[in-house]
């Protein structure tokens, strides 16, 4: 946040002054093997999600009574679950729906959360006052106990997991928004703007927003890393994606409770496949956190 | 709020009780002696005026008084929560204080990088990996937290590790790398330097000068913790099929049975307030600087 949102200080050349910091983010990223690790574990499963269905050995919806729960084996790499259905197969597309339904709620989350935060900390005094409690009373009731909630009013849709997720992640961004924004307001640029008799609107949106990007950006990238976990963990519940999806959290859901009986296969690998991808947003996010922040 | 929440929900309670097919006036009947047919005002005072007075209500599913149900639950959950807990706050702290002593060396990366990968992951997936290792391959732990009636203590804590070990790996993550950042600060500080310099033993300096500043931030990431514990119940109690406060809440969502999901809901931010208290509280009596109370 440091050099990359104030106005640069000396006077430098139009042109470098424009680009640099920017070009300075990309540079300092694409030498990160954090980030460059996570980038690679996310893109993986991005084109499983893309072109999944093409390469894979079988349909992850075909079921095979005769070939029930086998154990991994040249035919079935991962093995076959309670229906025949082929698990390497399912795993590889069950990347399709939660990356979906996730990013799109961190999207949400993010539109949402900037516009609250632009607002409360723009306005300040008793609209901040009243919203940031508001908030914050929100933010100390878990994220599954909303959902649940939710869901049970509204019915279980992947419209309703993206609502529910985006907007109990919103309060969170409109946060760290509040928090940037009361700082840049002070700044010389923002009391130009209030001079040229700019509308309030105008102020925050075109001019305070651009300013902001740097923490907008970290915030998003974490919360994605924790849109995965709650769309998994609702999916696993049973109160998101539903069946027929091969989605992991709900493969896991379906088939650990023959786990007793020493069927592994059918669980491990869509929990490696979770584990997997949460570890790899996070080390997308921590990537993306540190080159902001040097 | 609890209370409107679970009125928002839309449903015909006689109709989710008795089923589609049912007679509509069989319906009413059933409606009108649960009461929820009288006005939403005249409920919510009923219902906080019986709370007050240890009255829960009666679930719509059982047809008989919430409150044991709640109560059991709730003590069910504790034991969980609690061998969770008295795991996990001395190893956390132990893990942060040895990773800043041995700041960047490869111990440190070990346990901030192994601390912060198990803190994201969900808590199933940690479980589910769990009772695989232990469970099912090395057959150490059962794999269910359905002890056999009449089990003693020690049997108890016996079927709850497993079941309480993903919620130690979440929270470890957090714990460990708050102690990790306060001792860094701590050691760091001007009077650490002076302790070192007027002679005094490392090890002297360590227990009296810098734990106990270092600690102080910990105690609260500790108290806000609880209650993302509560969240993580309800996953684990559903994966071990244990009978908690969060399985009870899952499955009165499910069956629509109000009064038990409020009363489960009202309880857990109890909980969480008597928790946020306590943690001031231990707050002040270990911050010498904030002592309230009149001592002057």
């Amino acid at each position: 946040m440091s050099a990359t949102d104030s106005p640069p200080l000396p006077a430098v050349p139009d042109a470098v002054a424009q680009r640099s910091p920017w070009g300075e983010v990309l540079h300092t990223l694409l030498r990160s093997p954090t980030f460059l690790t996570g980038l690679g574990i996310l893109l993986f499963w991005v084109i499983c999600a893309l072109l999944g269905e093409h390469f894979v050995p079988y349909d992850p919806l075909d079921a095979d009574i005769i070939n029930t729960l086998a154990p991994p084996s040249a035919d079935h790499w991962f093995g076959t679950d309670q229906l025949g259905r082929d698990v390497f197969s399912r795993v590889i597309v069950g990347s399709r729906d939660i990356l979906t339904v996730a990013p799109l709620a961190t999207i949400l989350a993010t539109i949402a959360g900037t516009a609250l935060g632009l607002v409360i900390g723009y306005f300040r005094g008793i609209v901040d006052d009243i919203v940031s409690r508001v908030l914050e009373a929100f933010m100390a009731i878990p994220v599954v106990i909303i959902a649940l909630l939710a869901i049970v009013a509204l019915g279980t849709s992947k419209i309703t997991v993206i609502v529910v997720i985006g907007l109990s992640f919103a309060p969170i961004i409109a946060r760290t928004v509040r928090s940037a924004v009361l700082a840049e307001r002070e700044l010389d640029y923002v009391a130009a703007a209030k001079l040229r008799h700019e509308g309030a609107l105008h102020t925050m949106f075109v001019e305070i927003l651009p300013n902001v990007i740097p923490p907008i950006l970290v915030e998003t990238t974490v919360r994605l890393g924790y849109a995965i976990f709650a769309v998994a963990t609702l999916s696993f519940m049973g109160f998101g994606i539903q069946p027929p999806s091969p989605d992991w959290g709900l493969s896991i859901s379906s088939n650990y409770g023959m786990i007793g009986g020493g069927f592994w296969w059918t669980v491990l690998f869509d929990a490696l496949a979770i584990a997997s991808l949460v570890i790899g947003v996070n080390l997308v996010a921590d990537g993306v956190h540190g080159a902001f922040n040097d | 709020m609890v209370f409107l929440g679970g009125q928002v929900l839309p449903g015909n309670v006689g109709r989710a009780i008795l089923g589609p097919f049912a007679d509509q006036r069989a319906v009413d009947a059933l409606n009108h002696s649960l009461g929820v047919d009288r006005p939403l005002l005249v409920q919510y005072g009923t219902w906080i005026w019986n709370f007050l007075h240890g009255d829960m209500g009666t679930s719509y599913i059982f047809r008989a008084p919430v409150a044991p149900f709640v109560i059991d639950a709730l003590g069910n959950s504790l034991k969980l929560a609690l061998i969770a807990f008295v795991l996990v706050v001395p190893i956390g702290i132990l893990g942060g204080v040895i990773a800043a002593l041995n700041l960047n060396r490869p111990l440190d990366r070990i346990i901030s990088l192994g601390g912060l990968s198990v803190t994201v992951l969900p808590e199933f997936v940690t479980g589910i990996i769990l009772i695989l290792i232990f469970g099912v391959w090395l057959r150490w732990l059962p794999i269910a937290a359905a002890w056999p009636k009449g089990a003693g203590f020690f049997t108890q804590i016996y079927y709850l590790i497993l079941p309480s070990l993903p919620l130690f790996l979440v929270l470890f993550g957090y714990i460990a790398r708050m102690a990790r950042s306060g001792m860094i600060e701590a050691l760091d500080s001007d009077y650490t330097r002076t302790a070192v310099l007027k002679g005094l033993p490392w090890r002297t300096v360590i227990w009296r000068h810098v734990l106990r500043n270092a600690l102080l931030p910990t105690i609260t990431v500790i108290a806000t913790q609880t209650g993302y514990l509560i969240g993580g119940l309800v996953v684990i109690e559903t994966l071990f099929r244990y009978q908690g406060i969060g399985s009870l809440i899952f499955t009165a969502a499910r069956g629509k049975d109000f009064p038990m999901l409020e009363a489960g809901i009202l309880t857990i931010g109890i909980v969480y307030a008597v928790a946020t208290l306590v943690a001031d509280f231990l707050y002040s009596v270990l911050n010498p600087r904030i002592r309230l109370g009149a001592e002057q």
